[in-house]
């Protein structure tokens, strides 16, 4: 018949369709050569159903369990190998119609054994022998259907004929021409050239490589990828296509297939084309060139692939983009989407096909670098960006650095060609923003590259939804929300509940060096999210009223109503950046400042006056009156003398207690009043500056304050040696020092902020509140040694495991940020903190 | 929590025998949320003065409040252990039960005899201020002597505490004037009883007996009882910043928003044009954005061309109360079906709210930052594009009518903004526009000639003419 078949190749994405009589061998084979649960069969289904695998009542419930297996598995991208007869067509049509859905290869492996074998073989089963009329008619099928496998759109088949070659056959897989993720790069991304030579090699040299080479390469081994359209329109068809044919030859390049290059390859393939849109002059530049240089184009154009996954799936390139979903799949409609981006037939004014705007919706994990449509500049869009910035359209051209996400450009020589359309005229405005309520409701996982996986309960998130949507400021500006921090452990000197004892233990005990104390400034927690203007709030966040930053407290709410409040102090911060030039030395038209805002009384006023300024009231005015009371009864000789000693105690506490919380509180008139204690600058464009030291964001702001010294205060810190006791006994000393005259208290926080140590993250700080403070914690006769033996009792646990959760999700918030990614990747953070807020926690921590 | 009761009746001693406690000694009990102590100032013919002092201990009180599992500093830092509330009542139910009760074994004749007694409390909690002070007591008999409380002498701006420092005087039996500080100092407080329990109210109540139904305040005093039950949603309380958009801000709003409205009863109103205006347009699979605890949907329901009606609200409280309103454990399989709640929020884009034939967005937009109202448009116009909307919202320039608002002032504390006419307009065309819909205007309420309806209304086809 043929010669024996020796390699099955199977792609290591794809369905696999055994096809053949029982008693054929599949079973087996599938076992020989492929994992467990790469194989679905039709008998473990009807085992999975109704408990045994011969039980043909089940066999529609089992078949349907098998074809849900086969989706799911390709949904997910699992080569999944399909074990049953498969002898009707129908059978199979089934699976390849999923396969097709899924855009993944099908192929058939065909086992055409002689009947005999298979009546023998089913005879040797001892458990479960099929009725020998049942294979006879199957085999019957097999060999009936067998020749029209290719039509059923299977992309290979392969036919086994005999027990010999059954045997001795290896099934080899491979990988997709598209899969690349082993390639990691670096990559200079070069958009669509469109016979720009010129520029081209203006570009390549600007980018660092050597030009006057040839092939072109680059010093420190760095590679080009051409996203297609190399071709058509411009003056250098095939000076470009030299280079990149021998670029690509040299391994210097990579190149994808664009439309241009499919059209020109089906023209020099003698097929009838419509010859517009430039490809008149490619013929006819090539057809100047030596008569093989047609058919050189042909072989290079046809082996070019319609996208790469690249740099372990971080990475892909499309000629005009791709939809998550079809990233490493193969089917005709992944390459048409790839070529010519999601069309369907409409075209605008000018005669262009209408796309869809795939990227605004675009969510995937995976940047996606590609061309094709014309944009006056390049621009991140959920983690997409367009290269083609019209070189030949009198543009530029350009190209993106990977891993560094550095754009590069060179301007056109001149108009080579005049635009059908005009090149966008408005800049592509962001989308307004999309968020989904199935990001975040109900149970959620969030990866953080800090605590790994972390879960939100539904509950949770129900309870925060409630908050985000209602109160807190737009997602768009809410990129970060700072964490809780827990306190110290439980002191275990006699008359305190926290002392700095136990931070610096803490933190010895995990292998931290050096710690930095800092001032902690009762007020309210702020962060401030400040463009440098308008147009640049507009540009990377999206907002289009005009505002230029927002301050927002710890639950996302704008700490302000008053607009002109929120502006007149982002202002005063802008001004100080702007004078210590941080825009130009951080390379950032944003900031991320985490601070504390004064006096606690400007948010807090009602709650001041409602609980705290209350609760001193009717202290201050019953206590006197019962010590009064008591010292009459006394002298008429009643025996009250513990109860008046206990009551003058009572009232003593009470004063402290109003002291304590009028030490955070004055008036203030609009702005006037108002401080800002900057203690971190946590994100800027590129960076999560939250990574550096301490020491760096202490001293920058420092730096700020003399621009704006009634707005700014400056947070005092002292420095400690975790090995040199001196040290920790002044830090101590400081502390007590500052909590007696009224100070809350200090953070103790690592010098380097995020610190790994053997069992994880390392608390990025803990607060060590004064005595005195946490009176208006604790209640205003907490102090009593009765009452403090009690409230040692205090469990930490379940606060500690909150800070360092809220931690991880605020910094995965403004990696996912800075990193452009879509609004939901950092939303789902965001949102993520305030659900664990909404967790039952002790609120005295 | 202190209380000083004087009588100053012709042999005043003989309030120690009425109150069983001996002039001469201390007696203190456990009262569970700490120690009640009574002991005697002046014990002399012409003037006898008993003072019930409670010396509350605040850790088992934070304790036995935690067990509700609260998320801010409230049960740690409060007035309890110093402000005369319903925990004095306990004191007094307590220490002063036989007295209550009209008991007097050595001096029987005693008990009906009204003294004149001045009864001083030095800080005593009250919600309405000096008018519900004088209205409660005064017309039992008291003259009233009040002064009222600094938050805190240092910030003057802050103003008055609630506390006062209140004097009564009046002549009535021992056993008379207990019973009337036992039963109205929880009402003067109105606060929820976190510490006491459920019996112990209805023993407060029971004291009023004889003397409460002839007061004059006492559907007020009444009503000020009933609402000790009801709880704020813990979840929500805990991220509120100052709660001051808690559950229970949330409903006082409502309250004081139906109070603006109250003359025209114009919810009614509202729900009947919604209502008719789905049926108009043939019923079918509805939409309630923002349904709230479902009063819509109730008529929906009822409406046979609806088929099915899906409520979604951002408040799971909300949600909790319009299951309750809507009955749906009760409801026939039939007609349950036909309903579905679900918590969201209208600016995400949900899936589940694809699909319907009308969407109704009643009074909720000015619920909604105006930055963000272009994502809302985005999410019901734009993707779940229901083939007709009705939209609701209140019309600005109809305020003037409403005496209880102040000028520029909003019908409802969480109202973002409230449009003109023009403005309403304005915005209608724009989103129709931007999706493809037809809007057609339309009044709910009286239609004043200059100011127009106190409610405007915006019905949205997709896709065609305007009938």
């Amino acid at each position: 018949m043929r010669d024996g078949l020796s390699t099955i190749q199977v792609p290591q994405l794809g369905l696999i369709v055994l096809c053949g009589a029982s008693g054929s061998g599949k079973s087996t084979f599938a076992a020989k050569h492929f994992a467990a649960t790469e194989i679905v069969s039709s008998d473990q289904c009807r085992a999975l159903v109704g408990d045994d695998e011969t039980d043909q009542s089940v066999t529609a419930q089992a078949f349907a369990l098998l074809h849900d297996i086969t989706d799911k598995r390709l949904e997910v991208g699992r080569l999944t190998v399909v074990d049953a007869t498969n002898v009707k067509p129908e059978d199979r049509k089934s699976l390849v119609d999923l396969a097709r859905k899924w855009d993944v290869l099908a192929s058939a492996i065909v086992f055409d054994l002689p009947l005999k074998v298979c009546l023998e073989r089913n005879q040797q089963r001892a458990d479960r022998q099929t009725p020998e009329h049942s294979i006879k008619r199957q085999h019957k099928s097999m060999r009936r259907s067998a020749r029209w496998l290719r039509k059923e759109r299977f992309s290979r088949v392969y036919t086994l004929g005999s027990v010999a070659e059954l045997d001795a056959v290896e099934v080899e897989r491979t990988k997709l021409w598209t899969d690349r993720r082993d390639d990691s790069g670096p990559f200079d991304i070069i958009g669509d050239v469109h016979g720009c030579d010129e520029e081209l090699r203006n570009l390549l040299s600007k980018l660092g490589y050597d030009v006057s080479a040839n092939p072109i390469a680059h010093p420190d081994g760095r590679r080009v990828v051409f996203l297609g359209d190399l071709v058509d329109r411009g003056p250098g068809t095939p000076e470009v296509l030299d280079i990149a044919m021998s670029m690509v030859e040299a391994r210097t390049a990579l190149c994808i297939l664009g439309n241009h290059e499919n059209k020109l390859g089906r023209a020099l393939a003698g097929r009838k084309v419509q010859v517009t849109h430039g490809l008149a002059e490619s013929l006819e530049q090539i057809d100047a060139r030596p008569d093989d240089y047609r058919q050189q184009v042909a072989d290079f154009i046809d082996s070019l692939v319609s996208h790469y996954v690249l740099d372990d799936g971080r990475l892909v390139v499309a000629h005009a983009g791709l939809p998550e979903r079809y990233h490493g799949r193969a089917s005709g409609r992944v390459r048409s989407l790839a070529l010519y981006g999601d069309t369907d037939g409409e075209t605008d004014e000018y005669g262009l096909p209408v796309r869809y705007p795939w990227a605004e919706e675009y969510r995937g994990t995976a940047a996606v670098v590609y061309g094709h449509t014309p944009v006056p500049t390049a621009g991140w869009l959920n983690n997409t960006i367009c290269l083609d910035t019209g070189s030949v359209f009198g543009g530029e051209l350009t190209a993106l650095r990977w891993p560094e996400k550095e754009l590069v450009s060179v301007p056109a020589l001149q108009e080579h060609y005049e635009p059908i359309r005009p090149v966008v005229e408005e800049q592509p405005e962001r989308p307004a923003l999309l968020l989904d309520v199935q990001d975040v409701l109900g149970k959620h996982y969030v990866e953080t590259g800090l605590a790994g996986r972390l879960t939100i309960e539904a509950e949770r998130s129900s309870a925060a939804l409630e908050v985000m949507s209602r109160f807190a400021t737009d997602p768009r500006w809410l990129v970060y929300l700072p964490p809780t921090m827990a306190p110290v452990a439980t002191s275990k000197r006699p008359d305190y509940l926290e002392h700095p004892d136990e931070a610096f233990g803490y933190y010895a005990r995990t292998g931290v060096g050096e710690v930095v104390c800092e001032e902690k400034h009762m007020g309210s927690r702020a962060v401030l999210i400040l463009a440098r203007d308008s147009v640049a709030a507009q540009a990377r966040f999206g907002i289009t009223n005009d505002a230029a930053g927002v301050i927002v407290t710890r639950t996302g709410r704008p700490f302000f109503n008053d607009k002109a409040i929120t502006a007149s102090l982002l202002n005063g911060v802008r001004a100080a950046v702007d004078e210590t030039e941080l825009w130009a030395t951080l390379n950032t038209d944003w900031l991320v400042i985490d601070a504390e805002l004064l006096p606690w009384s400007t948010k807090a006023k009602e709650l001041l006056k409602r609980q705290y300024a209350a609760t001193g009231a009717a202290a201050t005015a019953m206590l006197p009156a019962a010590a009064r009371a008591l010292e009459v009864a006394l002298d008429r000789g009643i025996d009250v003398s513990d109860l008046h000693s206990r009551t003058a105690n009572r009232q003593t506490h009470a004063e402290a207690y109003v002291e304590a919380y009028r030490q955070y509180c004055w008036e203030t008139n609009g702005v006037e009043g108002i401080e800002i204690a900057p203690f971190q600058i946590l994100a800027a464009e590129g960076e999560v500056l939250a990574r550096r030291p301490h020491r760096w964001h202490l001293e920058t702001i420092d730096s700020m304050i003399p621009a704006q010294p009634t707005l700014l205060r400056r947070t005092e810190r002292h420095y400690v040696d975790l090995a040199d006791q001196s040290q920790i006994d002044q830090a101590t000393k400081w502390w007590e020092a500052a909590t007696e005259n009224g100070g809350e208290g200090m953070v103790i926080k690592p010098a380097q902020p995020i610190t790994l140590g053997k069992k994880g993250l390392i608390l990025p700080g803990v607060k060590c509140r004064g005595r005195e403070y946490l009176r208006i914690i604790y209640g205003p006769e907490y102090l009593e040694p009765k009452n403090l033996e009690r409230l040692r009792e205090r469990s930490l646990g379940r606060k500690t495991s909150l800070a360092r959760r809220e931690f991880a999700l605020g910094i995965e918030a403004l990696d996912r940020f800075v990193a452009r990614e879509h609004l939901f990747r950092t939303h789902e953070c965001v949102f993520g903190v305030l659900a664990l807020e909404s967790e039952p926690v002790d609120p005295r921590l | 929590m202190l209380l000083s009761i004087t009588s100053t009746t012709a042999d005043a001693t003989i309030l120690g025998y009425l109150l069983h406690k001996h002039p001469d000694r201390v007696r203190s009990v456990d009262v569970g949320f700490g120690r009640a102590h009574v002991f005697y100032q002046e014990a002399s013919p012409e003037r006898c003065t008993a003072t019930l002092m409670v010396e509350v201990d605040p850790i088992s009180l934070s304790r036995k409040r935690n067990s509700r599992n609260t998320q801010n500093l409230e049960p740690y830092v409060n007035d309890r252990p110093y402000a005369a509330s319903s925990m004095l009542s306990v004191a007094i139910g307590r220490l002063f039960g036989t007295a209550m009760s009209g008991t007097c074994d050595t001096h029987p004749e005693l008990v009906d005899q009204k003294m004149d007694l001045e009864l001083e409390l030095p800080v005593v909690p009250v919600r309405g201020g000096e008018d519900v002070l004088r209205r409660l007591f005064e017309p039992l008999g008291y003259s009233v002597d009040c002064t009222p409380i600094a938050l805190d002498p240092q910030f003057q701006s802050w103003g008055d505490s609630n506390y006062f420092a209140l004097t009564l005087s009046g002549s009535h039996t021992v056993q008379r004037a207990l019973a009337h500080l036992f039963v109205l100092l929880p009402v003067l407080d109105d606060r929820k009883h976190y510490w006491i329990g459920e019996d112990e109210i209805d023993k407060l109540m029971r004291r009023g007996g004889d003397w409460l139904p002839n007061h004059p305040e006492s559907e007020f005093i009444t009503r000020r009882y009933l609402r000790f039950g009801a709880l704020t949603r813990e979840a929500l309380a805990r991220l509120a910043d100052g709660a001051e958009d808690s559950d229970q801000a949330d409903a006082e709003l409502d309250e004081a928003e139906a109070k603006v409205e109250r003359p025209l009863s114009l919810n009614q109103q509202r729900l009947d044009a919604v209502t008719d205006a789905v049926v108009a347009m043939g019923g079918g699979r509805v939409v309630d954005l923002g349904c709230g605890e479902g009063r819509l949907l109730e008529r929906l329901v009822a409406e046979s061309s609806v088929s099915s009606v899906l409520g979604v609200d951002v408040s799971i409280a909300a949600l909790e109360r319009a299951e309750r309103r809507l009955r749906l454990d009760e409801m026939s399989e039939r007609r349950r079906e036909r309903v579905t709640l679900a918590q969201g929020a209208l600016t995400y884009v949900d899936d589940r709210i694809v699909g319907h034939d009308v969407a109704t967005v009643v009074e909720v937009i000015e619920h909604i930052d105006l930055e963000r109202l272009d994502v809302f448009a985005r999410v019901l116009f734009g993707h779940a594009a229901p083939a007709a909307v009705i939209v609701t919202t209140p019309n600005s320039e109809y305020n003037v009518h409403f005496e209880k608002l102040g000028p520029s002032a909003m019908r409802h504390g969480d109202h973002r903004f409230e449009w003109t006419r023009s403005d309403f307009k304005q915005w209608a065309l724009s989103v129709s526009e931007d999706y493809g819909y037809v809007p057609e205007f339309s009044s709910i309420g009286p239609d004043d000639p200059t100011t127009g309806p106190p409610t405007q209304m915006a019905v949205f086809r997709r896709g065609q003419e305007a009938v």
